[in-house]
């Protein structure tokens, strides 16, 4: 039987196929050598973290670790408290709360970055949303940046006594971790 | 040359039995004792050979080294301390490697400008500049990854923020960038964990690169080297073998690089280090100023320049990025700056941009650091996007010398050598 070369014939189909796969099986080998990279199981177990707060006084900050994360958690004095609101009304370079308890599109408003009640307490991811760095403001001699917040050393970011940001790099407001008050002085973070 | 046939004569039996079978040694007679070089390399041409000795002292000091080193977060610290202080010659061997590190970014850069200047990227040399570009990328990586070791301060830092830049990629797919970093560290945070793989991956990298520099100098082999008049070699007459006279002069420019080197790891070897990397990493401080090694602070300073992370991120890849196309970007016909009069002066001026750049690279990110940052970074780009292609079209080169030959006999018109100056006359 003549076979003209053109012709797409039952061979073809074979290699073809066979190619896809090895193609496919392939691939798939590739999965657990990339998988094995994630974080594992040991590392997502470190969970949540619990810190007491009677320690600290007006105008005093302390950084907790929360899985392997700085956490800072500053007592806000009533002018700081009163600045942060007065700023929900200014130019914010991120609008977004950045709440984990809150959807994403509510507002960057200081009432959604603290809890209800507790508003003296600021507790926040201690990352610069830039590249990583950890913003100095949490001692007192510290440079607090233009806002009175935290200024981070890195490349210039300043964020407000609300830990937004307001001026350098950094593109997101600092988070806000999940926490709840389990008493009046003490929050589980996670 | 492509057209070189190496006259390897196997002088015994033995060896005559074995050419037969495995031809290596004349592949490496042709390749590396009689292969022609041009007759006018100048001692820019020696830094190939300094970067393969390089290459070579950090594989063979950092194999000593991973024999005593420990990477785990609780370990590297002090098993970097217990290499200075208790392992025998330990000290000597763990500044020859990091000493060796600079110097190798050293020579690699005074390469790189070589290249630029003489035009050895122009045709038919593309693919073999592309491959050192390659290098160059596997170089700035092996050395980001080697600095983490010893797990101080700076170690940890530094690959907080260079494993941060990644996270930019939220801005394009929101999570894409967090999931890359997680994947990057194995964990939320920078940790032991991310230690343990940048230890493997930083012994896996050099092997890498040196597979790359067997493909690169094979590439040269192929074009031939490019020289000072940027002319090809026209006849044998224009070239001399390789061994002894290329030779001769490299091992000239490896011992001046050599006291040098020497003179770092004997008697300043933490100059070109930083004092925070003598504190154990620390994930809760971060320090007041972070600063990458030197080599890095050009591309840093454009990183900050940019107020936008992403754009910044972008920025700082794109600078490394384009020399990939400079092949391409550079119009001129005319290879070696020598006779090109306006692009000389543009070429300096680059010089003196990196420099500028990697000295504010250094400087905190404030004013007026910044703005003269984001200046330089114009500049920079400048000269790749604009000065290359422009420069090409508009400018009258000077008088070319018919070839090498007449250049080195100074009976070029234009730019030639003052009639005083000219060589002995060839002899033969």
């Amino acid at each position: 039987m003549a076979v003209v070369a053109d012709d797409v014939n039952r061979r073809d189909f074979l290699v073809t196929a066979g190619n896809v796969f090895a193609a496919v099986g392939g691939a798939a080998l590739l999965w657990p050598f990339i998988q094995q990279m994630n974080p594992d199981s040991s590392a997502q177990a470190l969970a949540s973290t619990e810190i007491d707060l009677s320690p600290i006084k007006e105008g005093q900050a302390i950084t907790g670790l929360w899985r392997g994360k700085p956490v800072f958690i500053r007592y806000r004095t009533k002018d700081e408290i009163a600045k942060a609101k007065a700023d929900d009304t200014a130019a914010l370079v991120d609008n977004e709360a950045r709440n984990l308890a809150l959807p994403e599109s509510d507002p960057a408003t200081d009432a959604n970055r603290v809890k209800a009640g507790h508003e003296q307490w600021l507790i926040l991811v201690g990352i610069c949303t830039h590249l990583g760095c950890i913003p100095k403001g949490q001692s007192m001699g510290d440079a607090r940046g233009d806002f009175g917040g935290w200024f981070c050393p890195c490349h210039g970011s300043h964020y407000d006594t609300s830990g937004r940001i307001r001026k350098g790099p950094a593109p997101r407001n600092l988070d806000v971790p999940p926490y709840t008050f389990t008493s009046d002085t003490m929050i589980k973070i996670g | 040359m492509s057209g070189h046939v190496s006259t390897y004569q196997p002088t015994s039996r033995w060896g005559k039995w074995f050419d037969e079978r495995l031809p290596i040694a004349r592949m490496m007679h042709g390749q590396f004792v009689d292969f022609p070089t041009p007759r006018n390399l100048n001692y820019a041409w020696t830094f190939g050979g300094i970067l393969t000795f390089c290459l070579v002292a950090q594989i063979v000091t950092g194999v000593v080294l991973a024999m005593h080193y420990e990477p785990s977060a609780a370990g590297a610290f002090n098993s970097v301390e217990h290499i200075r202080r208790d392992v025998n010659f330990g000290w000597m061997i763990k500044n020859f490697h990091a000493v060796g590190a600079s110097m190798f970014f050293v020579a690699v850069y005074i390469h790189i400008f070589r290249g630029l200047y003489y035009g050895s990227y122009k045709a038919p040399r593309e693919v073999l500049w592309i491959l050192g570009v390659l290098i160059f990328f596997a170089m700035m990586a092996t050395a980001f990854l080697g600095y983490a070791l010893p797990w101080g301060q700076m170690s940890f830092w530094g690959v907080t923020v260079i494993t941060n830049l990644f996270s930019a990629l939220d801005g394009v797919i929101s999570g894409l960038g967090t999931g890359i970093t997680e994947w990057l560290w194995g964990g939320y945070a920078v940790s032991g964990v991310t230690l343990n793989r940048f230890f493997s991956l930083h012994y896996l990298l050099p092997f890498v690169i040196f597979g790359l520099v067997v493909l690169h100098i094979w590439a040269l082999h192929v074009a031939g080297q490019n020289n000072p008049t940027g002319l090809d070699v026209k006849t044998k007459s224009e070239t001399v073998p390789m061994y002894p006279y290329a030779v001769a002069k490299d091992a000239v420019g490896m011992f001046v690089f050599l006291i040098l080197f020497a003179w770092f790891v004997f008697f300043a070897p933490d100059y070109l280090g930083h004092a925070d990397n003598f504190t154990p990493a620390n994930p809760l401080v971060t320090p007041p100023h972070i600063v990458p090694e030197w080599y890095f602070l050009p591309f840093y300073a454009i990183l900050r320049a940019i107020p936008s992370k992403l754009g910044g991120v972008i920025a700082m890849f794109a600078a490394v990025l384009i020399l990939l196309f400079v092949p391409w970007l550079d119009t001129s016909r005319v290879r070696s700056a020598k006779y090109r009069p306006m692009f000389k002066w543009f070429f300096w001026y680059f010089v003196f941009t990196c420099i500028a750049l990697g000295w504010l690279g250094s400087k905190p990110a404030e004013q007026p650091y910044v703005f003269w940052a984001q200046f330089f970074t114009l500049s920079y780009f400048a000269f790749f996007l604009l000065v290359l292609p422009i420069v090409g079209l508009i400018e009258t080169p000077g008088k070319l010398p018919r070839s090498i030959s007449d250049s080195v006999l100074g009976k070029s018109g234009g730019l030639g050598l003052p009639s005083g100056a000219t060589a002995a006359p060839e002899k033969r």
